[in-house]
């Protein structure tokens, strides 16, 4: 493995099997009494969020913990710029502050590779600009694997504003990697238009799609993208591409219905359909915790197994 | 300035009197003259090249208004060391250089600096902004001969077609535009294409480019008077301005050393060095520039020199301004990846940057012919030698697309109006 995960482009097909197996043995964590274990004790890992988002920090800030590992939680809303601090000087501020890891949210596409200039420890992504979001792209996979047994020959559809969505990146490429078979469907006008370059299929007609799939992976609707003519209407791009509970029964038996949250119900997805058994959302978001336990430990060096006791820990500096 | 110099054995290439010879030069009271075999101070010029000073259509000094990133000073010196005599500073100042108090302003801290010749761009528009006209003959008698909202397409035809219209009361007035359709190019970070989907940054599609110019080509038919197109960058708008060129329409057009050399797959780390406007394109996009200014469709090269503060470009990638600096680096640029490939003769290339830069410009004490009795405005250069570009640079910014490359192509000495501003590399004033 890299010492960063920036894309997914930093991780082969060999890592990714690596992660998920790791993360694997860490789910079990979570169901304990005492949900924790001391493979990062004295490490520090900093959360450094510059976009608001509650869900993924809490899902970072809790596999850190369950490793042990101290966290400190470095968030500010709005840019660097109109913060007042450079992402420069935030880097060395936490570089010198001994930080392990940094987990890095941004509005900016490319901050995170950025931030590597400056700092010498791990560097995740979680969610950079309209760039990509490795950790979901790969609890996603965990989730498909662990419900559908395999990743190879999966077919999966990525439904909505694909041009916007680094989940979608991140996915889209991790899914290839994987030998799934990936279709992205969408207006056009949210459709990169150099995306078959990317592997993938590329579709409009979502009713067409969905009987061949073994997932629909559906993505948030940004209300601004109206503004900015990508389609005419929400109503209508709900009309469209929205996974209602007429459509929900093209699909096959066995299919998943994932979303990588916040969901718009009642535009992307029907509120029931949110709600059916085959809808394995929250099951998403309890795997994200496994995942970055898995993906710390193995980018921090995390050692022996889970549950035993770390050799070799360097003590981080950790002020709050 | 008694001072007599005569360069001896240097490779004299003279576009403008079709000259390529092994000769001597003699510079004498700041002017060229024939050697006579009397006391001079010797330049052994043996594997040097000698040609008339380069001349640069397009460069931002920021001053007035961000005196921290460049002044007329610093920027001269840039010139100097990069082999240019010349320098024509772009409008969007602040103020804008759109009346002749500013264009007066920078001319005499050009004359004070006296590295180059500083020629001011006046603004078409007044502050810019695309509406009212400038007041262009005022600025034409404060000798200005190019006008520019540079940064900016005039955003409607009717405007534009008044200033080309207008601009044909005065001899020798060219109108220079920037090219680009503002609503294409909106919000875009970089070339829109196979990159910036895969890197999550706004694109701007070449044909946000190619819009404005089959715009402008169609008013320049239409007004008359002359039209300059600044930096091309696509494929399209080459084949626009020489199709509209066989047509005998009178536009000319430039292209920067760093689109002739780079392309968006140099943005794949984000460095925003790299992050320019227009874009960098794609690769065959720069191959098209390339055979452009090869077939004499692009007539110059123009280095678009914009410094930026460090802490400016050393930013995400979004946030950061556009813009390369390009004085210093612009002739080892043409000279490594253009000359000593075989694209592009020598004499092409000093034309393309010295002889038809200065007849665009209308400086006539500019580009040859080195003849008796005109201004000693010169560059001597190292074909060969090579160089790694770092700081310390003569600009007072540091934000170069070239930084730690290696270009094979070196100035050794420029000669202003007869005196040696640089010497053996090294500025002397």
């Amino acid at each position: 493995m890299n010492q960063h995960l920036l894309s997914i482009h930093d991780v082969d097909a060999d890592d990714i099997v690596r992660i998920l197996d790791t993360a694997e043995s860490f789910r079990e964590v979570g169901s304990r009494v005492i949900k924790k274990v001391p493979a990062l004790r004295g490490r520090t890992v900093v959360n450094l969020f510059y976009e608001n988002s509650t869900r993924t920090r809490i899902s970072f800030e809790l596999a850190a913990k369950r490793l042990s590992a101290d966290v400190i939680n470095f968030s500010t809303s709005g840019s660097s710029v109109s913060k007042g601090e450079s992402l420069k000087d935030t880097a060395l501020t936490l570089q010198a502050m001994g930080a392990d890891a940094i987990v890095i949210r941004h509005s900016s596409s490319g901050a995170p590779l950025t931030l590597t200039r400056w700092v010498n420890g791990s560097v995740l992504n979680a969610g950079d600009g309209t760039h990509e979001h490795p950790t979901q792209a790969l609890l996603d996979l965990y989730t498909m694997r662990d419900r559908l047994g395999r990743l190879e020959g999966l077919r999966v559809a990525i439904v909505g504003d694909v041009l916007h969505s680094r989940v979608a990146r991140s996915l889209s490429f991790a899914l290839v990697k994987m030998g799934a078979e990936t279709t992205l469907v969408g207006p056009p006008t949210l459709i990169p238009p150099d995306a078959p370059a990317w592997g993938v299929e590329v579709a409009h007609d979502v009713e067409a799609v969905l009987p061949k799939l073994d997932v629909c992976y559906l993505l948030r609707v940004q209300k601004e993208r109206q503004r900015q003519q990508y389609f005419p209407s929400v109503r209508e791009y709900s009309r469209l591409f929205g996974l209602s509970r007429a459509r929900v029964g093209l699909l096959p038996e066995e299919a998943l219905v994932m979303h990588p949250g916040p969901m718009n119900r009642g535009i992307e997805i029907d509120s029931d359909v949110a709600d059916l058994p085959r809808a394995v959302i929250e099951e998403q978001v309890t795997n994200g915790i496994a995942i970055r336990m898995s993906l710390l430990y193995l980018l921090l060096g995390g050692s022996g197994s889970p549950g035993e006791e770390p050799v070799g820990a360097r003590t981080g500096a950790a002020d709050g | 300035m008694a001072e007599r110099i005569l360069f001896r054995g240097a490779r004299v290439i003279d576009p403008a009197a079709g000259r390529d010879e092994v000769a001597d030069v003699l510079v004498t009271e700041g002017v060229l003259a024939v050697p006579d075999g009397e006391n001079a101070t010797v330049v052994d010029c043996g594997g040097l090249v000698l040609a008339p000073g380069l001349v640069d259509l397009h460069t931002h000094v920021r001053q007035p208004g961000r005196e921290d990133k460049e002044t007329v000073e610093t920027g001269s010196r840039a010139a100097a060391l990069g082999g240019f005599t010349a320098i024509s500073p772009m409008a969007n100042t602040d103020p804008v250089a759109d009346h002749a108090a500013v264009i007066h302003e920078v001319r005499e801290l050009g004359a004070r600096a006296s590295l180059v010749d500083v020629l001011p761009v006046g603004a078409i528009t007044s502050g810019l902004e695309g509406e009212t006209l400038a007041e262009i003959g005022e600025m034409v008698e404060a000798g200005v001969r190019m006008f520019s909202d540079d940064g900016r397409c005039v955003p409607t035809a009717r405007v534009l077609r008044n200033a080309l219209t207008y601009a044909r009361t005065f001899d020798g007035v060219v109108i220079a535009e920037h090219c680009e359709d503002a609503s294409l190019a909106e919000g875009g970070h970089m070339h829109e294409g196979f990159h910036s989907y895969s890197l999550g940054l706004a694109g701007q599609p070449r044909e946000a480019e190619e819009v404005a110019v089959a715009r402008d080509l169609a008013v320049a038919r239409l007004a008359g008077g002359r039209l300059h197109l600044c930096h091309l960058s696509s494929a399209g708008s080459v084949d626009m301005v020489r199709r509209a060129k066989a047509e005998g329409l009178r536009v000319t057009a430039e292209v920067t050393p760093h689109h002739l050399v780079f392309s968006d797959e140099n943005l794949l780390t984000y460095d925003t060095n790299f992050k320019v406007n227009p874009p960098l394109r794609s690769p065959e996009d720069r191959e098209a520039l390339v055979a452009g200014l090869v077939d004499g469709t692009i007539d110059a090269v123009a280095t678009d020199h914009a410094p930026h503060a460090v802490e400016e470009k050393e930013a995400e990638f979004d946030l950061a301004p556009v813009g390369t600096i390009g004085l210093e680096t612009a002739l080892g640029a043409v000279l490594t990846h253009l000359v000593h490939r075989g694209r592009l003769s020598l004499t092409r290339a000093i034309e393309a940057m010295s002889t038809t830069p200065a007849r665009i410009v209308g400086a006539p004490d500019q580009g040859g012919p080195l003849e008796p009795g005109r201004p000693a405005n010169l560059v001597v250069f190292d074909p060969d030698a090579e160089a790694v570009i770092e700081p310390p640079f003569g600009s007072k910014s540091r934000n170069s697309a070239f930084l730690g490359r290696t270009l094979r192509g070196r100035v050794v000495h420029t000669l202003y109006r007869g005196a040696m501003v640089v010497a053996d590399g090294k500025a002397q004033r």
